[in-house]
């Protein structure tokens, strides 16, 4: 750089900002929020939920937090680029469906393929909405809030009628697997989730794609006076979306050894865009973070564990996840406004 | 005239801001008077921004003081600061263009009758205030139907009404045309027989002579000088805003570029050739060879940003041809046209232009990403080599590459966006404002890249709605009215009196055919 202007530090330094190093404290609250609420929460169950610190809570955290995180990613990304996916648990039951319908031996309506094949063509099935959802957006230029909301309304039809109307038991050994598999002691889907994390993370900061994104998201129009292809990179953001949402379906599936079109990846959209908001990433767009949301969909996973052990019944849940939505988008248009 | 023996109404004492560290304002003391208008001038970054908003309560002060009539006071939000009478307006017009002007006169204080709003009383309210300021609308009618002029009138009306002391205008004409500046000073002077106080932000000096009774120089968040306008030339003026000896600056500012004669015989590097878009254009042709600068003059719509537009692909064409190296180009789109080496530098830099939340580096390296990237992998080395390279040539101000886009002055902004477009190489380089709303210094700089780059062998296509920047940076000048292509000017015909002769005589054409007996003559 040529010209440096030198930060003098004459100013008198107030005990707020010696905490925060200077940044202002919301902007500090933004990135650091979730790890202090999550440090919190974790205190304040170690000291008041009896038996929190034993290993049958952290097994069933784990066991419950992969679906969350994984369609969490894809929120990030739609969210990053100024732009919400709320088909994500439609799309989870849609895959669960198709995973069903797949797996079912062909004297009982399904094809009777093999579990790989199944899955494979499961998530494809997601792949497909996520690419439907990007061309709305992107190409016919409709709000993702409107352009989402028709797969998040219509999505548990088409999935009802795959599976010909009802709740589908599978039985499947594969499914055993993956609810009860390990890797030197963590289990298999909470290893495929941080591997996902890792990846989408290196996507956002090390890619063209990435970068992209970021871009589109903090304003469209420059982007394409840019000559960035912004369709693409749209289409592509709400493919991945689908896809992941999909993954997370064939887990759930797993977990639950059925298809349930009206159960699987219920409200799963509220708790992703609670744990990416939470996390630091901005609604309106243009930044991304990954380790905060993964943070935060730990957040949520333990607050809801923490309220049912306190026999709190789930509706307190989905309040108090509200009011913590609330509050973080409150912190970050502070934050924006003090700029 | 400037009241001296009284106490000033407002009086700003040692004020001093940073922001993250870096001072944005250091030790300025600045008085305000009733029924005189002061001038803030200075460079982008200069700190008249933070200033304003230390008075108006958007930021708070790090040390010193504001006064108002004689008390100490601090605001704690723009509200606290508007009921204590003190009312700005801003730049861009901060309304709602969709609501009717009466409603939008009132908003945040509607009249209600009954508990429901009393439209009626709105209307005839708004309409007689509006009148105050000659101002005649429609005051039914939705705000966005009226030209920024009059929205930019409503704003000031609105602000004003509520008893306002002292008035603070931001940069209140640089959308406006001409006629409208003068229509906006006559409502300052208005102001001023009202005995308020008033801030005049602008970058134009014409406006600070003609309208300002004291001026204030700031730089580099320091307070340079103050006094009354009367016993400043133009030429001192701009010497204490740049920081320089007056006798280095030239009355003229800009040197009249050599004309590159070897442009003559060379094939056209761009050729857009009858560009046509319903309601927009109307056959517009602009051709460049390497080394020429074609100026596109005239007023705000006439044609001169749509022209620029079509042919960067981001305006869907009717018809024409644009050929860039004798290559016919097809695709319309901004894309395809960087692939083809022609770049746009767009007009409203904030909209088009920065990723506000973006560091320096990602905006300087977004257009050129293909070439950057490897495997689908942003390498981080070359940008930072290309981003250097462009940051250093360009002499952009900033603490680190990494510092948000959005923290640097205008004119550090617009030298990020010329660097995004230096890093493409490109063949064709449109540029529409390229020094608008930048201060003196970057616009020298900014004046001085486009005369290297034509030198270099660029075709360069040069808008702007200062005719003076046109006429001095150009080598052709096409003359635009209404969309359609008026004449063009080559070297020595090239003139400020010619352009607006072109566009005075078109106008008065225009209206003899608009008369009833040549339309009543039935057309084969």
């Amino acid at each position: 750089m040529t010209d440096t202007q030198t930060p003098a530090a004459e100013a008198p330094v107030s005990w707020q900002s010696r905490l925060t190093g200077g940044v202002p404290l919301t902007t500090w609250l933004r990135e650091r929020g979730v790890y202090i609420a999550l440090l919190v929460l974790v205190l304040y169950n170690i000291v008041a939920t009896p038996n929190f610190v034993t290993l049958d809570t952290i097994q069933l955290l784990f066991s419950q937090l992969p679906p969350v995180i994984i369609v969490s990613l894809g929120m990030a990304l739609v969210i990053g680029t100024g732009g919400v996916d709320l088909s994500v648990g439609t799309t989870m039951a849609i895959a669960s469906a198709v995973l069903a319908k797949m797996v079912i031996a062909p004297d009982q309506g399904g094809f009777g393929a093999s579990i790989a094949v199944a899955i494979i063509v499961a998530v494809l099935a997601g792949l497909a909405v996520g690419i439907f959802n990007g061309v709305v957006v992107a190409v016919a230029r409709v709000q993702p809030i409107v352009a989402t909301l028709g797969v998040l309304v219509a999505g548990r039809g088409i999935a009802l009628v795959i599976t010909g109307g009802a709740l589908v038991e599978l039985f499947v050994p594969f499914f055993k697997e993956i609810r009860l598999g390990k890797l030197f002691g963590i289990p298999y889907v909470m290893i495929v989730a941080a591997v996902l994390a890792l990846i989408v993370s290196f996507l956002v900061r090390r890619s063209a794609f990435g970068y992209r994104l970021l871009a589109i998201g903090g304003n469209r129009r420059a982007s394409v006076l840019a000559g960035l292809p912004v369709k693409r990179t749209l289409i592509t953001v709400y493919a991945l979306s689908g896809t992941l949402a999909a993954v997370a379906g064939v887990i759930a599936t797993a977990r639950l050894r059925a298809s349930d079109p009206s159960y699987i990846g219920l409200l799963f959209e509220l708790s992703a865009i609670t744990a990416v908001v939470v996390g630091g990433t901005a609604l309106t767009g243009g930044r991304v973070r990954i380790l905060g949301t993964v943070a935060g969909a730990v957040l949520i996973q333990l607050l809801e564990t923490t309220l049912v052990s306190h026999n709190a019944p789930d509706s307190v849940a989905r309040i108090v996840e509200a009011i913590i939505i609330i509050a973080a988008v409150y912190i970050q248009r502070t934050s924006r406004r003090s700029r | 005239m400037t009241t001296t023996v009284e106490p000033p109404i407002l009086a700003v004492t040692s004020a001093s801001k940073r922001f993250a560290g870096v001072r944005a304002l250091e030790d300025v003391s600045i008085d305000l008077y009733a029924g005189s208008v002061h001038a803030l001038v200075g460079e982008n970054g200069a700190g008249k921004s933070t200033l304003i908003k230390l008075i108006t309560g958007v930021h708070q002060l790090d040390s010193g003081q504001v006064r108002l009539r004689g008390e100490e006071v601090s605001f704690p939000s723009p509200r606290t600061a508007q009921q204590a009478g003190i009312a700005t307006i801003y730049q861009e017009v901060h309304l709602a263009p969709q609501l009717s002007v009466a409603r939008n006169f009132f908003l945040g204080r509607e009249p209600t009758r009954f508990g429901s709003l009393d439209l009626r009383r709105m209307n005839r309210e708004a309409q007689t205030a509006l009148e105050r300021y000659g101002i005649v609308a429609d005051v039914r009618r939705p705000l966005g139907e009226l030209g920024l002029g009059v929205q930019q009138m409503v704003a000031i009306a609105r602000a004003v009404s509520a008893d306002a002391g002292v008035v603070i205008m931001d940069e209140p004409t640089s959308s406006l045309e001409p006629r409208e500046v003068d229509r906006l000073l006559d409502v300052v002077a208005l102001l001023k027989a009202q005995n308020v106080a008033i801030v005049y932000v602008s970058h134009k000096l014409d406006e600070v002579f003609r309208a300002c009774d004291m001026v204030t120089v700031l730089r580099d968040g320091r307070l340079v000088s103050t006094g009354a306008t009367a016993e400043l030339t133009r030429r001192q003026l701009i010497a204490r805003m740049l920081g320089r000896d007056a006798a280095e600056i030239s009355e003229g500012n800009v040197t009249r570029l050599s004309s590159r004669a070897s442009a003559v015989d060379a094939e056209p590097v761009l050729r857009a050739e009858h560009l046509s878009r319903r309601l927009v254009l109307d056959d517009v042709s602009v051709v460049v060879r390497p080394g020429e600068v074609v100026g596109l003059a005239g007023l705000l719509g006439s044609g001169r940003s749509e022209t620029a537009k079509a042919v960067f692909g981001a305006l869907p064409l009717d018809s024409g041809s644009i050929e860039v190296d004798g290559k016919p180009l097809r695709h319309q789109t901004p894309a395809s046209r960087i692939r083809q080496r022609v770049a746009m530098l767009p007009e409203d830099r904030k909209a088009e232009g920065i990723i506000p939340g973006m560091s320096i580096r990602d905006n300087i390296g977004l257009a050129a990403l293909p070439q950057l990237t490897r495997a689908g992998l942003v390498s981080r080395r070359r940008v930072d080599d290309i981003v250097q390279t462009f940051v250093k040539r360009l002499r952009i101000k900033a603490s680190s590459l990494n510092q948000k886009v959005s923290e640097l002055s205008g004119g550090n902004q617009q030298k990020v966006l010329l660097a995004r477009l230096l890093c493409l190489n490109p063949r064709v380089l449109l540029l529409d404002e390229p020094t608008r709303g930048i201060d003196v210094g970057a616009k020298a700089e900014v004046q001085a890249l486009i005369a290297e780059l034509a030198e270099k062998g660029m075709a360069v296509v040069l808008i702007s709605s200062e005719l003076e920047e046109v006429v001095e940076g150009s080598d052709t000048v096409v003359v635009l009215r209404d969309g359609a292509q008026l004449g063009e000017l080559v070297g020595a015909e090239i003139t400020e009196d010619r352009i607006m002769d072109l566009i005075a005589d078109a106008a008065s054409e225009q209206a003899a055919e608009e008369s009833p007996e040549e339309q009543a003559v039935p057309k084969p």
